[in-house]
């Protein structure tokens, strides 16, 4: 085949639009969804979490998660005012029912975990199979069909996000509730958290209120040293958080 | 050039095609259709998981019809909280609103697991002792719970 120059120069485009159509997808069953259009992360306000484990509960009920495994846990952190690495850590029962109160005049506060759906996930990258990947917009999803359960992606996960789950043998975790935020929903915990201390951010959406408070606060991600893309942003993020 | 005593490498190289062929025909009857279509999975996933059922309707749809209760909550503390927060997943309701019937809450029960005092909560939320609060009253003897502050107290504040 000749192609002239001016032949190539009007088929790139083309071609480029073409790509860009196979690139973007179209859920069937959310037709004015477009994945290439969004791109998903979570902003939780430390300073906001009274530890209420609303979002727990919630995240068990949207998602079935069976008892004892958790997709989102509260922890609840208490630290001598200097001594970061003395730290005490709880989470009972993932916080799904509150905290017991511990008194005293340490420094203590509730700090919500989620799959931070890193843009460089450690998780999918060991992944034999090609069973948990990061979708076009952003979320760090399992394959239930495609899973063998082989348990390398839940050692790899330095957030401790991924589990076994005992029902079906395959790896399980926070989906973003991407059921829920392709049908223009909020994720269950957003939409359950009675203080506003878990916000859906789309860092796509030019309009998305989390661009103005990431410009305005002092925002951290987990474990920055990893370089992992977190998107989970903590605001008001303590020095002894793991 | 000649193809003399050259016939064994035929058979190997018809072998060779015949066992490719075989691996071309499993390897396209096992790997789905869609697996590559977006990245190194199986592009269909994201269809299946974005097709499952919601339990949560979100509280615009509470609002459609709750339209009394919203205005409520929007004089008060509560405005913020969504339906589902308290009443718990109502998807079903929203479904087949005769049918499906959201339980009534108890807010002695309810209402501690936000408000109950903690000192880990941050200071500036609300919280209360509730034994000495209200001694096991159900919240709601005082307070309208979509729009929490009492009236008496709201004034001399």
């Amino acid at each position: 085949m000749n192609l002239t120059r001016r032949q190539l120069l009007i088929l790139l485009p083309a071609a480029a639009a073409a790509w860009e159509h196979v690139m973007a997808g179209t859920p069937e069953n959310a037709p004015n969804y477009k994945s290439a259009e969004h791109w998903w992360g979570m902003l939780v306000d430390i300073t906001k979490c009274i530890g209420c484990g609303s979002c727990v509960r919630a995240c068990q009920l949207e998602n079935h998660v069976p008892d004892g495994y958790f997709r989102t846990w509260v922890e609840r952190y208490v630290v001598q005012d200097w001594g970061f690495e003395r730290v005490h850590v709880d989470s009972p029962d993932g916080g799904k029912n509150g905290f017991p109160d511990l008194g005293g005049d340490a420094k203590s506060f509730f700090v919500p975990k989620l799959c931070n759906h890193c843009a460089d996930s450690p998780c999918t990258q060991v992944c034999p199979v090609g069973a948990t990947f990061v979708s076009p917009d952003g979320v760090v999803l399992v394959d239930p069909k495609y899973c063998l359960g082989c348990r390398y992606c839940v050692q790899a996960c330095p957030y401790g996000c991924r589990f076994i789950n005992p029902g079906t043998n395959t790896v399980d975790k926070c989906n973003l509730c991407y059921h829920r935020i392709t049908k223009d929903l909020t994720t269950a915990c957003c939409e359950v958290c009675p203080t506003g201390a878990r916000q859906l951010a789309d860092l796509k959406d030019p309009a998305d209120p989390v661009h103005e408070f990431l410009k305005t606060h002092s925002v951290q991600v987990l474990k920055p040293h990893l370089a992992t893309g977190a998107k989970a942003f903590y605001n008001g993020l303590d020095g002894s958080v793991r | 050039m000649t193809f003399k005593n050259v016939a064994h490498l035929f058979r190997i190289a018809a072998a060779f095609a015949i066992g490719f062929t075989i691996f071309l025909v499993v390897r396209s009857l096992l790997v789905p259709k869609s697996f590559g279509q977006y990245g190194h999975y199986r592009g269909a996933a994201l269809n299946e998981i974005a097709s499952r059922p919601v339990s949560y309707a979100g509280h615009e749809v509470c609002e459609t019809c709750h339209a009394d209760v919203l205005d409520v909550k929007k004089q008060g503390r509560h405005a913020r909280v969504a339906c589902e927060s308290c009443h718990g997943p109502l998807a079903a309701h929203t479904q087949d609103p005769a049918s499906v019937v959201p339980a009534k809450l108890d807010t002695a029960k309810l209402c501690v697991r936000c408000h109950e005092a903690n000192h880990s909560k941050p200071m500036d939320f609300p919280q209360v002792h509730s034994a000495e609060h209200s001694a096991g009253l159900p919240c709601n003897t005082c307070h309208q719970p979509h729009s929490p502050r009492i009236e008496a107290e709201a004034k001399t504040k």
